[in-house]
């Protein structure tokens, strides 16, 4: 799995904030649109694109978007041992 | 393994009664507490709750006394031929006495009745389902009600929550020698107890005039009467555990549950609802939803779906159903079981608010 793809998908979430401004390094809750829907949408997408299901302890004190990629990575890593 | 099969017993009634009041999520009122952080068109977008039904004055053995009125004048049955009363719900009417008993004296039936309430929710249904058909399986009982609903009673420290909506439903069971089995399984796991909770009230955290105050639970502002729900913890639970129960149902009892002909899923929310579904490769079509228009309620959303989504279905031929409930507790069931075309299914009641 890529950084750049996942990047892409998490962008596609938000409706209201540009593409450009997301990054590996853009960090999801310090955006404008960011709410408790749309992390439930990100978990819900992660579930679907990388069969990888997160608790919301795995969310909680997530702050960038290569973070969140790298739990997903670890997570899906882990479940194909 | 909570595995279940019940034969001598079928369900031939279901109906459902909802407040008329609506409240609306598109264009919500000041009485509706929505979290700060996401609009209502976000709401409902993932949600699928456009409206639902509430009330000021309804308790929710006013909704089922309803339900169960119209079921059974239309089934016909004499009221004293109703051996038990199951009544199933997170918001009865008092912490006590168990609203079964005042339901038994408000329906007319005998007092040779066995009547106890049920605390479960999301999965009361279906839980329900397998308390009744196990007392009618003695043979002694051949009438009994299964009363599942709930009522959020709105008020000016129980504020309004968009996703959940009031309705009382009542399912009709009773003895038949020679009916097809009915097929259950059960699940439990306490360690997800506070995902969905109302922490005050009760007697771990009595009422105290500190509840009413609001304290942020790491999402939104709520007072200690709230439902309190870990999102992300549900939606994670709801979408593992409800098609793993389908599917070993359907294994244990060597069913094809891509046979169904419905898939009665309890109403959580639109997202959790889709991703089941997907996740069992099973038509989204043939698994109808009364979200939309009446929210989540909890105990009463299967019955509820069965009534508004596929009452002419039902009433047409003979159905294979699957339904699954799960949620808080955490407690989920599935129940296998067909229905025959002679089902009775009143229409859908609406109550007027009482003066």
């Amino acid at each position: 799995m890529e950084l750049d793809e996942f990047t892409k998908k998490i962008a596609g979430l938000f409706r209201n904030t540009a593409p450009n401004l997301f990054n590996a390094k853009t960090e999801l809750k310090e955006l404008d649109e960011w709410s408790s829907i749309l992390a439930l949408s990100i978990v819900s997408m992660i579930d679907e694109e990388y069969d990888v299901m997160l608790r919301g302890d795995d969310v909680k004190n997530l702050k960038t978007i290569e973070q969140l990629f790298n739990v997903v990575k670890e997570k899906s890593e882990k479940e194909n041992d | 393994m909570a595995f279940l099969e019940f034969k001598d017993a079928r369900i031939v009634g279901i109906s459902a009664a909802v407040p008329l009041q609506k409240f609306s999520n598109l264009h919500p009122d000041n009485q509706t507490h929505f979290s700060s952080d996401y609009s209502p068109e976000d709401f409902v977008a993932s949600t699928g709750v456009e409206e639902g039904r509430e009330t000021k004055t309804l308790t929710t053995s006013d909704l089922c006394f309803e339900a169960a009125e119209q079921l059974i004048n239309e089934l016909g049955w004499k009221r004293k031929e109703i051996g038990a009363l199951v009544f199933v719900s997170q918001t009865p009417d008092y912490m006590m006495p168990c609203s079964a008993c005042i339901l038994q004296n408000r329906l007319g039936l005998s007092q040779e009745c066995y009547a106890y309430d049920c605390t479960l929710g999301c999965s009361g249904w279906v839980y329900g389902v397998s308390q009744v058909f196990s007392l009618l399986n003695t043979g002694n009982i051949k009438k009994a009600l299964l009363l599942c609903g709930e009522s959020h009673k709105i008020s000016e420290y129980y504020p309004r929550a968009p996703l959940f909506g009031s309705a009382g439903t009542a399912t009709a069971i009773e003895y038949k020698e020679g009916a097809k089995p009915i097929f259950c399984h059960y699940g439990t796991d306490g360690s997800g107890y506070e995902s969905i909770i109302v922490p005050e009230g009760g007697t771990r955290n009595p009422p105290l005039p500190t509840s009413f105050e609001k304290k942020w639970d790491g999402n939104e502002l709520l007072n200690g009467l709230q439902i309190h729900m870990k999102g992300i913890d549900v939606y994670a639970f709801s979408v593992t555990t409800a098609p793993k129960s389908i599917k070993k149902l359907a294994e244990k009892y060597g069913i094809n549950y891509m046979d169904a002909d419905f898939i009665v899923l309890h109403q959580a929310n639109k997202m959790i609802n889709n991703a089941i579904v997907k996740k069992i490769n099973f038509p989204q079509e043939k698994s109808p939803s009364s979200l939309t228009h009446f929210a989540n309620t909890s105990s009463a959303s299967i019955p509820l779906t069965m009534v508004t989504q596929i009452r002419d279905a039902l009433r047409s031929k003979s159905n294979k159903l699957i339904c699954c409930g799960f949620g808080v507790g955490l407690s989920w069931g599935t129940v296998a079981f067909e229905t025959t075309a002679d089902i009775v299914i009143p229409d859908l009641v609406e109550v007027e608010e009482l003066s």
